[in-house]
């Protein structure tokens, strides 16, 4: 039963035109520094100072804009993204408010204009808050160190697999040891990383409890094992009540246990992965812990692990002298040694103090405690509209942070499919669900995610739309099949851009392959 | 329940349902009368029981701020002293519009939408590729890596599932910490898709690659040989054509990183023989942020043979089923990991797509003339600098010709090591250049010095007079 008012709304519509189209000859945005007399005096003409083989001939075909218009035109392109702006309950990325504090922060120039190999004592308050967030990391895991060089979930799923490859490697077994562990609910980047690292990937299927069951892990078990790298809960909102027989079944064997934490949201303040006997695990920083997700980064895959596991963390780490002052570590000769540049996205780690600072341990426990809260509030609303199903209904324990449902009975009925629904909920300003990772076992899922941010308003907004979706494609299948009506532009074309013929991640390769259509 | 639940949450500005009545209100239709009920699926020996650390929340803003800035006022940036530090982190100037962009909530929060409800990014995305692509001289290009290191380790591995060879020629100038990145992404000979890492002399005359090593070096066997330019330690490849040309001729992958932000002087790596090319896309409009300011991007030519190898995601720009509207789709995303697990290219997660936002913005407003301008305002000071610093007693400027913003300083005849010369510079309120002497011994102790075009004349002759006095 629809709760909502419904209200109006519309994408704003600028018709953009391509950047590259706008430019008019001659047309300025911005000037370097004015070279000084003196330079030039000594320096001659710059042109000469370019060897002649790589001097440039040719200009790039770069728009030529007055700086208004280039202001303009990329305001124009932020108010034609929709994202926050309205409601989005995209699962698994957990997605919150993001202080406006953090930004006017980290733009200031005691973070912009840091170098990162500026000699320590004058870089102390970013030491300072990095060392303090590391030992927020350690309090909430149970775990002993923390990194945050990885620039994202998946790259902390990489660190790992390679701290896996150097570990093994240190204990001569690595030849032996060449088979990493997970399920297919796990995270698309756990096998990706591991496979990426050069292991031999063993993905455990599903089993009646949701999850795959501990026989079927004994089974893969072996002196062949590398690691396990696991999500949990994961994100159908099933938790795996066996984890801790899970991870010391592979430490009997002399694997090393993975917890990634991207689900941390729910259970943050009641599990710590060391306790549940984990040698290390990832935190993302611009998800569960108030970063900015930028559309894709820059993020932070928080890395933490046990002591054991320290002196073959990526480097540099940040650590603190008895004086109280902090410094820049180098890293060991075990280490895995770089798995990117630098110590890390810092505006990021940054962000994630002040956020955990404002939240508090006591901020932390309520905001897991109104997000698994919330999806059983909405478990109850969306299993009320016809064509929702629950995945997995035999699974009648209450789901933690999300759950996944199916629209394969909508389906079924009128033809419209859950990615018909995403776009068409985006005619009323809710942007889109969450699918599922692939393999997809639950047919048209969509995955919401209420998380500690929305308000129960627009939770039953949310809800509403999708209800009065699901009507639409009853009465009107076709009508659904074509939206959305409202956003920036209709509905993509049915080109192939997998046809070489027709890609073009570029103009100039657009220009050169569509000529006949401009 | 009662007013005096323990579990009740406190009202906290983050969190609408905070409220008790929201919270009831949950409560009441989820038909949960304790919250531990929602937990039903973790075994309560899993939970934590002791005692935490954390404090409890700071729920005024006026406080946080107080906190945190007395915390990060304790930071001396690049405006506060004069930096003359690159090696990997460049001191560039940001346009404002950069910032503004970055920071519209618009664009700074979300994660994924509908081709139709990200349209605007979407367009972003792809005026970033295409306006790197025209400054690169390539046509196709995936959205931004991590990394230049990490664009540069993907690429390898593209290049190995290209020709099926191992061995990868990297320069002995290569950065460190970059070639550490890429020994990283090469593995261990244990495991699968390990790459042999064979390093490649540089001559110590002009700071470039040594050809005759490389020739040595080139086999049948090699997969991809991979240089820089400018390289790390500043100097310009003039030779490029050649090391492109050798390493052609044994049917390798040519691997070449570059500098966006020099592209308006100096040729594209397309015409000097890349197949593929690397990069850094900080100079771009993005701050240096302590290092968190990185990224990097991948471009090739529009081949199947090369896109098909591709990590990344990448935009296409196409039309919807309204004819003449423009429309952008992903395209070849069923390799990505994302659609392919562990059987798809590498893999590709969250990467620095915010700062694709000021990359472009930056691109738009500085047009061909800007990228000309800029070019000729690093190369002269930068010049400039090497020059006057050169005259010094004692002080060597190793490659006086032929780089770009980055030069090598020599302090042997000083008889002070870089490390003490930098903490005398510190009093002068100046960051003196990168201390080579740990990462090239063979360069004696040499620091690496960086000036682009935030450096005035006075600031350069500033150091000039501080290092005169420092190695005096």
């Amino acid at each position: 039963m629809i709760k909502s008012k419904i209200r109006k709304y519309h994408a704003a519509v600028w018709d953009e035109p391509l950047v590259m189209d706008l430019s008019q000859p001659g047309r300025r945005g911005a000037f370097a520094p004015a070279i000084e007399d003196e330079i030039t005096d000594s320096v001659g003409d710059p042109s000469a100072l370019v060897p002649t083989a790589l001097k440039r001939k040719v200009a790039p075909e770069l728009p030529e804009l007055s700086e208004f218009e280039v202001q303009r035109h990329y305001l124009h392109l932020s108010q034609q993204t929709l994202g926050m702006m309205g409601i989005s309950l995209f699962g698994t990325c957990t997605m919150k408010y993001n202080p406006r504090l953090n930004e006017r922060l980290v733009y200031q120039p005691f973070v912009a204009k840091m170098h990162p190999h500026q000699d320590p004592e004058t870089m102390q308050g970013i030491l300072e808050i990095v060392y303090s967030f590391d030992e927020i990391l350690r309090d909430l895991s149970g775990l002993d160190k923390f990194v945050f060089q990885a620039g994202g979930g998946a790259d902390a799923a990489y660190t790992m697999a390679t701290l896996t490859r150097a570990y093994h490697a240190a204990r001569g077994e690595l030849a032996q040891r060449t088979e990493i562990i997970t399920t297919v609910q796990a995270h698309p980047c756990n096998p990706a990383t591991a496979a990426a690292a050069g292991f031999k990937v063993i993905t455990l299927p599903l089993e009646k409890d949701g999850y795959p069951s501990l026989e079927a892990l004994k089974s893969v078990l072996s002196n062949r094992t590398a690691a396990l790298m696991v999500n949990n809960p994961d994100d159908i909102g099933i938790y795996n009540p066996q984890i801790k027989e899970w991870v010391k079944a592979v430490k009997e064997v002399g694997g090393l246990c993975f917890y990634d934490h991207a689900n941390f949201n729910g259970v943050m303040t009641r599990i710590r992965a060391a306790d549940l006997g984990f040698d290390a695990c990832m935190y993302m920083l611009h998800k569960t812990f108030g970063g900015t997700k930028g559309g894709g980064g820059p993020a932070v895959g928080a890395f933490g692990c046990r002591k054991e596991l320290v002196p073959y963390l990526a480097g540099p780490t940040v650590e603190k002298n008895s004086d109280g002052t902090y410094f820049l570590k180098e890293e060991g000769p075990k280490s895995v040694g770089r798995v990117r540049e630098f110590f890390g996205n810092v505006p990021v780690v940054i962000r994630a103090y002040s956020w955990t600072r404002a939240m508090g341990i006591d901020g932390l426990r309520d905001a897991a405690n109104i997000s698994v809260l919330a999806n059983n509030y909405m478990e109850k609303r969306l299993l009320a509209i016809k064509g929702v199903t629950k995945g997995l209904p035999e699974l009648t324990k209450r789901r933690l942070e999300m759950t996944r449902y199916s629209l394969g009975e909508l389906t079924a009925e009128t033809g419209v499919t859950t990615v018909d629904v995403q776009n068409r909920m985006t005619d009323y300003g809710v942007d889109a669900f969450w699918l599922s990772h692939e393999p997809w076992f639950i047919p048209e899922p969509f995955t919401p995610e209420a998380g500690e941010l929305w308000s129960i308003e627009d939770i039953d907004y949310w809800i509403d739309v999708l209800e009065v979706v699901c009507e639409e494609a009853r009465k009107d299948p076709e009508f659904v099949k074509n939206a959305p009506y409202n956003q920036v532009v209709h509905k993509q074309g049915s080109t192939n851009l997998d046809d070489p013929k027709n890609w073009a991640t570029t103009y100039r390769a657009y220009k050169r392959k569509h000529a006949s259509k401009k | 329940m009662s007013a005096k639940d323990k579990t009740l949450p406190q009202p906290h500005p983050f969190m609408a349902n905070s409220a008790p009545a929201s919270y009831r209100e949950l409560l009441r239709v989820a038909e949960v009368k304790e919250i531990d009920e929602v937990f039903e699926q973790i075994p309560t020996d899993h939970l934590f029981k002791g005692k935490w650390k954390v404090p409890r929340g700071i729920k005024s803003e006026a406080q946080l701020s107080k906190h945190l800035t007395s915390i990060l006022r304790k930071n001396i940036s690049a405006e506060d002293y004069t930096s003359f530090l690159g090696a990997g982190c460049w001191n560039h100037y940001v346009p404002a519009i950069c910032d503004e962009m970055v920071t519209r909530t618009e664009f700074s929060t979300p994660v994924w939408g509908t081709p139709s409800s990200d349209h605007g990014r979407n367009q972003v995305w792809f005026e970033f590729c295409s306006q790197l692509g025209e400054l690169v001289g390539m046509e196709f290009v995936g959205l931004p890596l991590y990394s230049y290191g990490t664009a540069a380790g993907h690429a390898l591995r593209m290049a190995a599932r290209i020709n099926g060879r191992k061995k990868i020629l990297i320069p002995a100038s290569l950065d460190p910490e970059r070639a550490k990145v890429i020994r990283t992404y090469a593995g261990f000979k244990e495991l699968n898709g390990f790459l042999d890492v064979v390093t490649v002399k540089f001559d110590k005359k002009t700071g470039r690659l040594d050809l005759a090593d490389l020739k040595a070096k080139l086999d049948k066997e090699v997969c991809a040989v991979y240089f820089e330019n400018p390289n790390y330690l500043g100097a310009l490849e003039s030779e490029a054509a050649e090391i492109s040309k050798l390493a052609h001729s044994v049917g390798a992958e040519v691997v070449v990183g570059v500098d966006p932000i020099s592209l308006g002087i100096i040729a594209p790596a397309s015409q000097y023989g890349a197949d593929i090319i690397v990069g850094t896309t900080q100079p771009l409009g993005v701050h240096m942020n302590a290092g968190g300011g990185v990224g990097g991007f991948i471009a090739t030519r529009d081949e199947e043979r090369y896109a098909k190898e591709y990590p990344t995601l990448q935009v296409s720009l196409t039309g919807t089923t309204v004819p003449g509207e423009m429309a952008f789709g992903l395209t070849l995303f069923h390799q990505s990991s994302y659609g392919s697990r562990e059987n798809g290219k590498d893999w590709t997660g969250n990467s620095v797509y915010l700062w694709a936002v000021a990359n472009a913005t930056y691109m738009s407003l500085m047009g061909p003339e800007g990228f000309v301008d800029v070019g000729n305002s690093i190369i002269a000071r930068a010049r400039y600098a090497a020059e006057r610093i050169n005259k010094l007693k004692g002080v060597k400027v190793l490659w006086r010709d032929g780089f770009f913003k980055e030069f090598v300083v020599n302090f042997d005849k000083t008889g002070k090591s870089v490390k003490k010369i930098n903490k005398k510079l510190l009093k002068h309120e100046i960051f003196g250049g990168k201390d080579l002497s740990d990462e090239f011994p063979e360069l004696g102790e040499s620091a690496l010095y960086c000036v682009t075009e935030v450096h005035t004349l006075e600031e350069i002759d500033a150091l000039v007079d501080a290092l005169k006095e420092v190695t005096a």
